[in-house]
């Protein structure tokens, strides 16, 4: 009983994912059968200072936006260990702060290193 | 399957009335939210802003939409249709299911969940892949280069703007948004958390790309980055997306910090209560969006280098200090909520 009353909490969030998708297809649907359709060559090629592109755009970019990826994946990890610790530092004490102050204390080397190899730096 | 209606069917009414109740207003505060940046920057820069359209050009923001509806959709011959469709429409999905868990009063949020905080986050860390699907199925060089670097900014803040949340459950103790507001904060608390506090404006502004981070759609060098390509509707469903997280990171900002509902700076008397809890609860965020606009008004536009060195460089160091100054305090005065 108690496992229901607790995912019923969560029926409403479902009903309102459905009504909201709903809401979108039905703007952009009406909006298609709504506007005109006069397309041509030139409407319907890429923008790029109104010359014909020179090539496919999707094509090698910079290493640096992968690194960022990358040291964001480790910064969102080490959040989502914050998370629950922080709220319940106040029943595990001492001995949960200083576990977390070693944690960070390594992300915190890997972070250093990080930036002395100048992965944070744009230029 | 009448048993069932009879049982469920006046909850499901009262549940689909709740969620009329809450996309509503949020799209009728979305059209004004952009007739007002329009009006105050216009006062700011000495003019007078939309004042054609209705009485002050009130009806501007209804005129505005009628036009982007009707406009021609173009959809590119180079792009991936699909995805080139279903970005915007992601964007704009993201950002109305979100409110599901805003407390805008005492019991008023539609599902009062027990970790509000954190279904927030998630569903706000999704935006960025509207973002980048509008990037990539362009197959525009301009929208590509947009939404890399709106995807890569749009991370690097929202590290920082975790942590930010961390030093508040750290002083409240839970993840629910109604126990955030209510939890009293002593003033040593309110005081270590006013620098976390500038950070979340300042990160906001990043995460939603508006100025002086707004380089993804930086007009002057990218013609409108990830948005070129789009029209009509496509290009609607993504305004209103913006404008609705904006609204809606300024609404965390409240919760988190300002007290959400409840009267500030601790106000209390007959008339006073008697004002809605509602009514502080938008005059709160209103303040926080005039701070939007006024920041565009003033500022220039950040380096790449410059906004990328902010978000891991100061913003990253000095909040993750900042958890374990304000954990350490907590232990050592024993305020920690148990």
């Amino acid at each position: 009983m108690a496992q229901t009353a607790f995912l019923s909490e969560y029926l409403p969030i479902l009903i309102f994912i459905g009504i909201a998708l709903v809401m979108a297809f039905a703007m952009v649907i009406g909006s298609w059968v709504a506007g005109k359709h006069r397309p041509d060559k030139e409407k319907l090629s890429a923008y790029e200072c109104g010359f014909d592109a020179f090539d496919d755009s999707r094509h090698k970019f910079d290493i640096r936006f992968y690194l960022v990826a990358i040291l964001f994946i480790i910064f969102d990890l080490e959040i989502a260990f914050l998370f629950p610790w922080a709220v319940s530092l106040g029943s595990i004490g001492l001995m949960g702060f200083w576990s977390m102050v070693v944690f960070l204390g390594i992300l915190t080397v890997g972070f250093v290193y990080e930036w002395k190899k100048g992965a944070l730096d744009w230029e | 399957m009448v048993e069932l209606w009879t049982t469920y069917g006046m909850e499901f009414v009262f549940i689909i009335a709740h969620i009329m109740a809450i996309i509503v207003p949020l799209l009728v505060s979305v059209a004004y939210l952009t007739y007002a940046e329009r009006k105050i920057m216009g006062a700011m820069q000495m003019r007078q802003g939309p004042m054609t359209v209705g009485p002050f050009g009130l009806l501007q923001p209804l005129a505005d939409g009628i036009k982007l509806f009707s406009k021609e959709i173009i959809i590119p011959s180079s792009a991936h249709r699909v995805v080139f469709v279903m970005a915007p429409m992601l964007t704009f999905f993201l950002s109305l299911i979100a409110w599901a868990v805003i407390p805008v009063n005492k019991d008023w949020a539609l599902a009062n969940i027990n970790v509000g905080i954190l279904y927030l986050f998630a569903i706000s860390s999704l935006g960025v892949y509207g973002v980048l699907m509008a990037g990539w199925a362009s197959n525009s060089k301009y929208a590509f280069l947009g939404g890399l670097r709106s995807a890569a900014q749009m991370v690097s803040y929202e590290v920082s703007m975790g942590l930010v949340i961390v030093t508040v459950l750290l002083c409240v103790g839970s993840l629910n948004l109604q126990d955030i507001v209510l939890v009293e904060r002593t003033w040593w608390m309110k005081a270590l958390l006013f620098p976390m506090f500038i950070i979340f404006l300042v990160s906001i502004l990043a995460e939603t790309n508006r100025a002086p981070f707004d380089l993804p759609e930086g007009e002057s060098e990218l013609s409108g980055g990830f948005l070129v390509e789009y029209s009509a509707m496509t290009f609607a469903l993504f305004f209103l997306g913006e404008y609705a997280n904006m609204i809606l990171m300024a609404a965390m900002a409240v919760i988190l910090f300002l007290g959400g509902w409840l009267p500030p700076f601790g106000l209390s008397g007959a008339w006073i209560d008697w004002v809605p809890g509602v009514v502080w609860f938008g005059l709160k965020t209103f303040g926080i969006l005039f701070f939007y606009v006024w920041v565009r008004a003033t500022m220039p536009r950040y380096r790449y280098d410059q906004l990328m060195r902010l978000g891991w460089k100061i913003f990253l160091p000095f909040t993750l200090i900042w958890v374990l100054v304000i954990a350490g305090c907590l232990l050592a005065f024993g305020a920690l909520p148990s």
